[in-house]
């Protein structure tokens, strides 16, 4: 047990190891598990060859989301409309099986809480703070904005946490990123998320576990925060942690797992003590200006080709580093475009608002802002704006979003991963340009040959509205 | 897991920096539910480009990969690492590499090596015509022209590797100290839905 002053990170591992090696490998116990349909096939199959159970099936929760069709998935009596790609469909069947086989709670597809599993976590209260929480998905960086150490995990680490609710893991470097300020009109999390990883790499948090710390993150909702810690990987991060606060606790308070009554005083209780200790040293820190943060929008094929909207596609020429060069010039011809264009004469034909990173209801309510009373441009091929979960579609259906959107001449769909992940039929054609509220760019992310374009949802609902990449402040008058 | 002390001959020299896991395997192949024949997706856009290292001949089944920096960045997709095995991909050689693929490619019995850029380009070049071998016992890697890099590697994962070990059955081995912790009240409770 450690004696120095401790980071938040450090509390929360030092708190689940259950076993620690000669060589510094620790048995860490993992308080939460979160299980989809495409990282869990094979690791249930794993469980059955070698005879084994699940150790703590009350731990685990178990979602479809990256398959299901965003179309309605029961008709009129109730029936069952089944995928229509069949290996999605025994994909998302397996899921079901084995979650009863197993005796894992299942929140099925035409649930009122299905939903992309971290926005189902944190809604739900199955995300606590200083908790550990793994799923076999690389966004579960997200939890961490309530002060849980979440980290994704890949299928044989799905089958160890099933097997024995631990995970064989050595401890990561610590790295502190302030957010210092008030953000801009027309900034959005997003816009900071973007920012950040344009200025420290796809590779730069590699090896760490990031606390993001700060002015304006304590000011920030929870959404907006899940929104940052659930970016976290693009940065290379291992996890991102946010510590609990009122605003947390009061996010948490009624939601359905999160503990009731005396057990919620308690809780709170304990989880004010969450916080790094005031000389707790990391080993490397940043300091982001987040008033100078512009709304930004990726023009390459990697999270970390980051622009300010107003400013124009980089010259490969540019780059130093020749392997660097060669990546620019591969990205700008992959994406069709020439080095100077500006951004703002980027013409958009697909509009996608959603995903595990802004498909939740404050992102909704921003993009709705936007397209009030306003409609999508004549270029625009399809537009579809996606709840990250059946709550959130009830909650804007309640606010009257769903009927902005669709009066814009937006698909209204059922939740799930849908584009951004492109696993199920919502796919941008090859040759498509996307400006997307997800979180990856690579080359045929959104469907093989798509151009993706990431930025905030306030920013995509300008660009549906013009039909190009569009500074979100020149449409709600603030340029 | 199969034990692992060497891997030699033929090495892709891909060398490009930051391959994601949606270059090394695409979405559309991961609606699978078995760990067996990703190979046909393995690196499927590259492979679109003609003079593309997986196409030629002289490579074809090199149990080798060597790559640039932050190899395997992007989704934690497993299936990358069962792409790059059924492949007959066993080590992989990179400057760096991102955490959850070197995770999950130890996972799958593929070593991971971590050398320096002017290592990784020099074995870039000797591995256009000659062969290399990556040697876990003594942590170094070799070329038939007679370059030797040494490297580091996590003491817990190189053992791992060497023994063929099923971490599951490690882990279960540590039930009583597991069972101590859930006994201990320090688990945060679940409230069922």
């Amino acid at each position: 047990m450690r004696t120095h002053p401790r980071t938040l990170y450090e509390k929360i591992w030092d708190a689940h190891v259950v076993d620690r090696r000669d060589d510094g490998t620790c048995l860490l116990y993992i308080d939460r598990h979160l299980v989809h349909e495409v990282s869990s096939p094979q690791a249930f199959d794993g469980l059955r060859a070698a005879g084994r159970r699940v150790r703590r099936p009350d731990l685990t929760l178990a979602v479809p989301d990256h398959n299901l069709p965003t179309t309605p998935r029961r008709r009129a009596d109730g029936s069952r409309i089944p995928a229509t790609d069949p290996d999605s469909a025994i994909q998302l069947a397996a899921l079901e099986r084995n979650a009863a086989e197993f005796g894992i709670p299942y929140i099925d597809d035409a649930s009122a809480r299905q939903g992309i599993v971290h926005v189902v976590g944190p809604e739900l209260g199955f995300t606590l703070p200083g908790t550990t929480l793994a799923c076999g998905d690389s966004h579960t960086t997200a939890h961490g904005a309530l002060g849980a150490l979440a980290i994704g995990i890949g299928t044989s680490e799905v089958e160890h946490v099933l097997a024995t609710q631990t995970l064989l893991l050595k401890p990561s470097r610590t790295m502190e990123i302030r957010l210092e300020g008030a953000p801009g009109i027309g900034v959005c999390a997003k816009d900071i998320a973007l920012h950040l990883i344009g200025r420290i790499g796809i590779a730069g948090a590699t090896g760490h576990v990031i606390e993001y710390t700060g002015s304006t993150i304590r000011a920030m909702s929870i959404e907006a925060r899940l929104t940052i810690a659930n970016m976290s990987i693009e940065a290379g991060a291992r996890a991102g942690l946010i510590a609990p606060d009122a605003s947390t606790f009061a996010y948490l308070q009624g939601r359905p797992m999160a503990p009731k009554g005396t057990d919620w005083d308690a809780a709170v209780a304990r989880w004010r003590a969450l916080t790094s200790d005031p000389d707790a040293r990391y080993d490397r820190s940043i300091t982001v200006d987040v008033a100078q943060v512009p709304p930004s929008v990726t023009w390459g094929t990697s999270p970390q080709d980051v622009v300010p909207v107003t400013g124009g596609v980089p010259d490969p020429a540019a780059f130093e580093d020749p392997a660097r060069r060669a990546l620019a010039e591969q990205a700008l011809a992959y994406m069709g475009l020439e080095p100077g264009t500006p951004i703002a004469d980027i013409a958009i034909d697909h509009i996608f608002i959603g995903s595990c990173t802004n498909g939740r209801i404050e992102d909704l309510r921003a993009a709705a802002e936007v397209l009030r009373g306003r409609r999508i441009a004549a270029g625009i091929r399809r537009a579809m704006a996606v709840p990250g979960s059946g709550q959130v579609k009830r909650q804007a259906e309640a606010e009257g979003l769903d009927r902005i959107f669709r009066d814009a001449g937006f698909e209204w769909r059922e939740p799930g991963c849908s584009m951004c992940v492109g696993l199920n039929e919502d796919r941008v054609p090859p040759g498509g340009r996307c400006a997307s509220t997800s979180n990856r760019n690579f080359p045929g992310r959104q469907g093989p040959g798509s151009r993706t374009h990431l930025l905030s949802p306030a920013m995509a609902a300008a660009a549906a509205v013009t039909g190009h990449l569009t500074d979100v402040r020149e449409l709600t008058g603030n340029a | 897991m199969e034990p692992l002390r060497t891997v030699a001959g033929r090495a892709y020299p891909l060398g490009r920096p930051d391959v994601d896991t949606d270059t090394i395997l695409p979405a559309a192949y991961l609606k699978t539910i078995t760990r067996t024949g990703l190979a046909r997706g393995a690196f499927e856009a590259l492979r679109r480009t003609p003079g593309n290292v997986f196409d030629d001949p002289a490579f074809a089944g090199a149990p080798i990969l060597i790559a640039g920096a932050n190899f395997g960045c992007g989704s934690s997709r497993e299936h990358a690492a069962w792409a790059l095995l059924d492949l007959g991909i066993r080590a992989v050689i990179a400057p760096s590499f991102a955490d959850l693929f070197a995770s999950n490619a130890f996972k799958n019995g593929i070593v991971t090596v971590e050398l320096s850029q002017p290592s990784v380009d020099r074995l870039t070049a000797v591995a256009r015509g000659g062969t290399l071998r990556v040697d876990l016992e003594t942590m170094t890697v070799t070329s038939s022209t007679s370059d030797a890099f040494a490297f580091t590697m996590d003491p817990f994962r190189r053992e791992s590797l060497l023994l063929g070990r099923d971490e599951i059955a490690l882990t279960l081995g540590s039930e009583a100290a597991i069972a101590r912790h859930e006994a201990s009240g320090v688990v945060e409770p679940i409230v069922a839905l």
